[in-house]
């Protein structure tokens, strides 16, 4: 037996390896930032990488025109150094600035910023957020193919330090819109040194390879090895930018991340395991924090299918939920309870609250809708993507309604893409949902209920409620008028509950004290500008 | 010899064959797309995004096109990864599986080996049914179960040993290894048992017993070198099962090797990755098969005859 762990020690000693000074201090001393990344990013094309750890690191090494303050999230100068916005809001005038250099130290100019739009929207590189320019004029024929000269689009090089865009309608939220880290411009030149523009798997993002305009440079990116950025000297805002590297650890197990972070191996944790919450919240750690994040979690039900195209029997279901149970007790406080689609808070608008968990008027619409009791009213499924989180909250909310309305709900999973294709399908009842909000506005969370958008899959189509968001809204004449009237849509939107709002989503972390400059906000942006660490 | 080998590598050809029109038929049946995600795109989008991996052609011609790129030894680019391709992931991915599977045999031959010959030295007593009912219940006992329970009790219970990947953190490689190995330590266990069994009683250890060796030199030095013939030739189709044993361990402790990366694939409908992957595993299943055949027929003269065609005529 003694040979036995004796063997065990030897094979642990030899594949064990110990570090001496943590990264932590290593970091904080020599200005090397350290920050736990979630996954492998896919792609550092800003136009054409869709997941959260890319934009991450797409925050640093590249820029758009603007920026956005971490603080209030409000625009900064980017490439361009100033901005007017016509009267009628509908005519945005870039200067762009003369100093601003690639990372190569060529200039940028004029020109790389329009041939990056025209990329933008380009259909043969199917850039997956080709939507979000779509406010600009003939943005959307020309990526639907309808018509072929860019030259129509409404983008303009007015003079060599001067870009013009055009919006079909007044966009408030369009600055953030250019802030995106999709509209980064990119390196006209070095894009076509590696081959065609509109390829998707060009190398001109390799480490090496890659030129951008950002605070930072790619300095090596290995298959699953921490991306390393590292300062660009060549920046136009340089003497503010205080960090020398940023490494970002691909790390995908929470478990895992927060032992890292303990071990003082990362600065900031992407998130924290829902079972670790209780213990950071009750010692009120230091490290740790929490904020309201853009997005909602929420069930689709299926508006096509009776018995749920009674709208009686959709409030039944929703206002039979319990929602401060589930926050409290399934999700260890992870979500605040949600009343409404559009997260409160969202660019100063607070959504309106219809209904409230009530059992007793839940029972009375369920027998107006000719259920009594639940009788008569057959078994149906709860539809969910595989995985233990969505699992849990299903079966509490399986429980709630047989215990409220006495009705018989069967669970379902399906593997993602399988969920996905029977999402397209309506190949369901009732099935788990969550939308992040592109940017800060409530369109982004109110125009998917409306009958044409791609992502609605509830079968809900109204045409006053079309009208509202499409017709309605954009011609309020003020922006509190206009948000006066979201909140209308929104509640015309909740008396019929083809979504069922659940909770919205908070973003739990853990930093190190040392680390300043990160500002709590609803979009968890880290601007990099703004970040410095303290030697202690 | 060479004919042999030569044999075997040409029914290789219709094998590989096989899987690789069996695999590409088959993941492109499963439901959804790379390009289906929670956020819907634009159709035009979709479709060019269709359009730059051919996936807008018929399917038997994007078949033969990928047959002819895979000739040239191209497995296409990834469309999970856009920018990487298929050749890429493998070479990255394949080290680090390929350095678990070392440490998940040698784990099996150190604590199989021991335990196999402690219970051979001492037949139908507790030193020998002991390890036996240890070995039985590795055997038993599947990786996806005896990974999450070793994860529970070290990694959670304890916090002794870390919960997931791959030398981020001292003593991170432990657990995987250990438990990838279990299994094959169990019949390795009970190889050398049986092999140790024949040996100790044959003449020639009643010779080194005679001349006043102590006892443990008769059995490293002359017991182990043939007792151990049964584990050697075991090994060959062992490390092949590890390689692809390993995609449960790599997914149960988040390891970036290809079996994690095999998996994420089909997850993700990455067509040409689980193509490249299913591929790359069989030319390995393969080679380490033919290897242990061949090293099999160099330990046995019978064999070697046998498999040297010719002279047996």
């Amino acid at each position: 037996m003694l040979k036995y762990l004796f063997v065990i020690w030897i094979f642990f000693v030899i594949v064990g390896c110990s570090q001496g000074e943590s990264r932590v201090a290593e970091g904080n001393r020599l200005g090397i930032l350290h920050i736990g990344n979630g996954a492998e990013p896919s792609s550092l094309d800003p136009q054409v990488a869709t997941d959260v750890s890319s934009a991450q690191i797409m925050q640093a090494i590249h820029e758009s025109l603007i920026t956005l303050n971490p603080e209030n999230l409000n625009p900064e100068p980017g490439i361009a150094e100033s901005w007017e916005i016509n009267e009628d809001g509908k005519v945005y005038t870039f200067k762009i600035r003369q100093d601003g250099r690639w990372s190569n130290g060529d200039p940028i100019t004029v020109d790389d910023v329009y041939w990056s739009f025209s990329r933008y929207l380009n259909p043969a590189l199917g850039n997956p957020w080709s939507y979000m320019l779509f406010p600009v004029v003939n943005a959307e024929r020309y990526v639907s193919g309808e018509i072929d000269d860019f030259s129509q689009v409404g983008f303009e090089v007015i003079d060599e330090n001067t870009f013009q865009i055009r919006l079909r309608n007044p966009t408030p939220y369009f600055l953030q819109l250019i802030a995106h880290s999709s509209s980064a411009i990119v390196p006209r030149k070095v894009i076509e040194e590696y081959g065609s523009p509109t390829a998707r798997y060009s190398q001109w993002t390799r480490a090496g390879n890659m030129v951008g305009a950002g605070p930072f440079i790619l300095e090596r990116w290995d298959i699953s090895q921490p991306i390393v950025v590292r300062k660009n000297p060549n920046y136009w805002g340089a003497d503010r930018i205080k960090l020398r590297e940023i490494w970002f650890h691909p790390i995908e197990n929470g478990a895992t991340e927060e032992r890292l972070f303990r071990a003082g191996q990362l600065h900031i944790s992407g998130g924290i395991p829902t079972d670790k919450i209780p213990a950071y919240e009750d010692s009120n750690s230091p490290v740790f924090h929490s904020q309201a994040y853009l997005g909602t979690y929420y069930y689709k039900v299926n508006t096509t299918r009776p018995p749920f195209d009674n709208v009686k029997v959709r409030l039944a279901l929703a206002m039979s939920i319990d929602r401060e149970a589930i926050t409290e007790r399934v999700m260890q406080r992870t979500g605040s309870p949600a009343y409404a689609f559009v997260p409160p808070g969202t660019l100063g608008y607070q959504p309106p609250k219809t209904f409230d968990y009530d059992p007793e008027i839940a029972r009375q619409l369920l027998a107006e809708a000719g259920y009594p009791d639940g009788e008569g009213f057959r078994e149906f499924e709860l539809m969910y993507n595989t995985s233990e989180g969505h699992r849990r909250i299903a079966v509490a909310i399986q429980q709630m309604w047989k215990r409220e309305l006495n009705l018989d709900v069967t669970l379902a999973n399906q593997e993602w893409k399988v969920f996905l294709d029977t999402m397209d399908n309506l190949d369901f009842d009732i099935a788990r949902a969550g939308w992040i909000g592109d940017y800060v506005d409530p369109l982004t969370f109110l125009d998917l209920s409306t009958s044409a958008n791609g992502n609605n899959n509830t079968g809900f189509a109204d045409p006053v409620f079309d009208r509202m968001i499409y017709e309605y809204v954009p011609s309020a004449p003020t922006e509190r008028e206009r948000l006066e009237r979201f909140y209308e849509a929104e509640e015309y939107l909740m008396q019929r509950m083809p979504i069922i709002p659940l909770y919205t989503y908070e973003s739990k972390y853990l930093m190190a004290p040392s680390v300043k400059g990160v500002y709590p906000n609803i979009r968890k942006l880290i601007n990099y500008r703004y970040v410095y660490l303290e030697d202690q | 010899m060479l004919r042999f080998i030569a044999g075997r590598l040409l029914q290789a050809i219709p094998v590989l064959f096989a899987v690789v029109t069996i695999t590409f038929f088959l993941v492109r049946a499963a439901p959804g797309g790379p390009f289906d995600d929670e956020k819907a795109v634009v159709p035009e989008v979709r479709a060019a995004l269709e359009a730059q991996y051919q996936l807008d052609q018929p399917l038997h011609r994007q078949y033969f096109s990928y047959l002819g790129d895979l000739l040239r030894g191209d497995l296409g680019p990834s469309f999970k990864y856009p920018g990487r391709s298929v050749n890429e992931i493998i070479a990255a991915g394949f080290p680090v599986t390929a350095e678990l599977g070392i440490y998940a045999i040698l784990v099996a031959i150190m604590i199989g080996g021991v335990a196999g010959v402690t219970a051979a030295l001492r037949p139908n007593t507790l030193q020998d049914y002991l390890p036996m009912s240890a070995a039985m219940i590795g055997i038993c006992m599947p990786a996806f179960l005896l990974g999450p329970l070793l994860l529970l009790i070290f990694g959670v219970k304890l916090e002794w040993l870390p919960v997931s990947g791959w030398g981020q953190l001292s003593g991170d490689k432990l657990l995987p290894s250990l438990t990838l190995g279990t299994a094959y330590a169990a019949y390795i266990a009970r190889l050398s048992r049986g092999g140790m069994l024949d040996v100790m009683t044959q003449d020639y250890i009643r010779t080194a017993r005679a001349k006043g060796l102590p006892e443990h030199i008769v059995v490293v030095k002359h017991g182990l070198r043939a007792g151990f013939i049964p584990v050697v030739a075991f090994l060959g189709p062992a490390f092949a099962g590890i390689l692809s044993g390993s995609f449960v361990i790599e997914t149960v402790f988040q390891i970036h090797g290809l079996g994690r990366f095999y998996v994420q694939a089909a997850f993700n409908r990455d067509y040409t990755l689980i193509m490249g992957c299913t591929l790359f595993l069989s030319v390995l299943i393969i080679l380490f098969n033919l290897l242990s055949d061949i090293v099999a027929a160099w330990m046995n003269p019978r064999l070697r005859a046998q498999v040297g065609g010719g002279r047996r005529k």
